[in-house]
């Protein structure tokens, strides 16, 4: 096709209007972002426009900010902690439902999908009234427990679609020569589908390190989480001292971004 | 597991006999092994996902009170009183409404960036996908705020507007339905792109292209061929947003600012406000008939464009 002269269509002003509609579209979906980023510079005492100068004043108080860092600590141990258990309950069951045929296949896949079905306030509310009796409200378990539900169905989804486009004749293989069950698991299984494991467990962990409102229903008075803490401040007042932090929350997620979209694809993770 | 059955000798009828017994117990062996991966996970659903749902049905048959004691017992009155008290009523229309227009307006302002996305043969393509649905990976909470920054009584739009002397008195954006529309608009612009380019499968610039040199004017090419084939992405975006902005509660408190009163704000103020946990449990299971019978509208045309 290199070779054929390609026909140059006559100019069409529809087509620059249609482009600067996208770019306006784009900057419209950008914009609470980018306007997080602005203000966040800015050295102006109360929130305003324009921006008066530059300023790192908002930066540097984030660590005196003690709700904030607070909040920080509760997110990353439950983040962390809910990760490492969806990896370990999600990445054995997708395992069985991609390789393994049985009678309900289709019923429990759908099952293990269906919590992103359920609006998350009701969900928290079923949390927080199952939790009352069994004195985990305001605890590291009852948030962890919530936020295990809403963030397993994203690992199931890339483990299965990583199992999905691997075949099993490199395990078919290692069975052959003798590896047992686990090893043939950890030694060849696991690096296949460590696309699938890597962006699950990411998006497991930003879910859950941004989820508000299981963990605002859960444990809102004894143990806030940051995003908590984060609704709670702007409730109060949207001034420029939490700009910084939701700049620092934008740059985790960037990241996360940028690991699935490296390792399978952020729109084939996401759908 | 294709590996476990192991291939029969036809030649040997006693070992065929022999192989069918191996392949029953490999059968056995594999249900346990199934069993084994599925049961872990299968356990953690159980408890952070059927037994709270479980539990607040239950409870939305009990008797809630003032002072937040729960009296077990079997009623409707929690039911009774939300269809029967025109407050209600209002809540639940105007959770509808906000849904309705979310809805449209996010597949409106979605509409033209998919259609770019789906048609294009950039280099940039792949990039340009991910800026669109990356948001989906953000706080809402941060999200909110931005527009409330953007929004607000000092926020960028009516600075902006006073700095250019358009206005004498700011615009009331925040704090009512307009703002609440305009934040879920941006939050779930990502969901509908997604959905829709997932729907554009049929949408080919060949069939374009005929229609075209068929004769047909560019407004005739879109309206009789893109739109047409763009239509089953569309609605499914329109119903996914519609049941996301149904359900929301960060964005419609945060911009509502208390003076915006949906269903999911409702169940918060009835149970941290008003203790009256039966009661917003029978709320939550009002919006959850609603959610699912959307759900099951949305889940079948999926399938009938998925086939």
């Amino acid at each position: 096709m290199s070779d054929v002269k390609v026909f140059k269509p006559r100019f069409n002003p529809a087509k620059p209007a249609f482009g600067l509609l996208v770019f306006l579209l784009y900057l419209f979906l950008l914009a609470p972002l980018l306007i997080v980023f602005v203000v966040s510079f800015a050295s102006n005492q109360y929130l305003s426009f324009p921006p008066e100068g530059l300023t790192l004043k908002w930066y540097e108080m984030l660590p005196q900010e003690s709700t904030f860092m607070e909040g920080m600590k509760v997110s990353l141990i439950v983040a962390v902690i809910v990760t490492l258990i969806v990896l370990a309950l999600g990445v054995p069951a997708a395992l069985a439902l991609d390789r393994f045929d049985f009678k309900a296949k289709a019923a429990v896949q759908s099952f293990f999908l269906s919590p992103l079905l359920i609006p998350s306030i009701v969900l928290a509310l079923g949390m927080v009234l199952l939790f009352g009796p069994l004195e985990l409200n305001n605890t590291y378990a009852g948030i962890i427990i919530g936020h295990v539900a809403i963030t397993i169905p994203f690992v199931i989804r890339t483990t299965l679609m990583s199992l999905a486009t691997t075949d099993t004749s490199c395990e078919a293989a290692a069975r052959i020569l003798g590896a047992g069950s686990w090893t043939v698991f950890r030694r060849v299984t696991l690096p296949i589908i460590q696309p699938g494991v890597i962006a699950g467990g990411v998006i497991a962990f930003i879910v859950s390190f941004d989820e508000a409102v299981i963990s605002l229903f859960v444990a809102e008075s004894g143990l806030p989480t940051l995003p908590v803490q984060v609704l709670r401040y702007v409730e109060n007042s949207a001034d420029a001292a939490v700009a910084a932090l939701s700049v620092i929350l934008i740059l985790i997620s960037l990241a996360v971004v940028v690991v699935v979209e490296r390792v399978m694809g952020l729109r084939k993770a996401l759908r | 597991m294709t590996l476990l059955q192991t291939p029969v000798a036809p030649e040997k009828r006693s070992q065929a006999r022999d192989e069918g017994k191996l392949e029953k117990a490999t059968a056995r062996r594999n249900r346990r092994t199934y069993l084994a991966l599925l049961l872990p996970g299968l356990l953690g659903l159980l408890v952070s996902f059927v037994f709270p749902l479980a539990y607040m049905v239950r409870m939305s048959f009990n008797q809630g009170s003032p002072d937040g004691v729960i009296v077990e017992t079997f009623t409707l009155d929690t039911y009774i009183q939300p269809l029967t008290d025109p407050y209600y009523w209002r809540v639940t229309l105007d959770t509808f409404q906000m849904g309705v227009t979310v809805g449209i307006l996010c597949v409106l302002v979605s509409y033209p960036v998919a259609l770019f996305l789906a048609r294009s043969t950039s280099k940039w393509r792949g990039l340009l996908i991910a800026i669109a649905i990356a948001p989906l990976l953000t706080s809402a909470v941060v999200r909110t705020y931005g527009w409330m920054v953007i929004l607000g009584t000092n926020g960028l739009i009516n600075s902006s507007l006073d700095g250019l002397g358009l206005i004498d008195t700011p615009l009331k954006l925040t704090n009512n339905m307009t703002g609440v529309a305009i934040g879920l608009v941006e939050i779930f612009m990502p969901y509908a792109i997604l959905a829709m380019i997932s729907g554009f499968g049929r949408l080919s610039p060949q069939l374009e292209e005929a229609a075209g040199s068929l004769g047909a004017s560019k407004f005739k090419v879109f309206t009789r061929v893109t739109l047409p084939l763009c239509l089953p992405g569309l609605l499914t975006a329109f119903l996914l947003v519609f049941v996301l902005s149904i359900s929301t509660f960060i964005t419609p408190r945060l911009l509502g600012g208390g003076s915006v009163q949906v269903l999911a704000t409702e169940i918060y103020d009835q149970t941290t406000g008003l203790l009256n946990w039966p009661f917003a449990a029978a709320l939550s299971v009002i919006l959850l008939v609603l959610f699912g019978l959307i759900i099951a509208v949305y889940q079948r045309l999926t399938k009938k464009i998925g086939g």
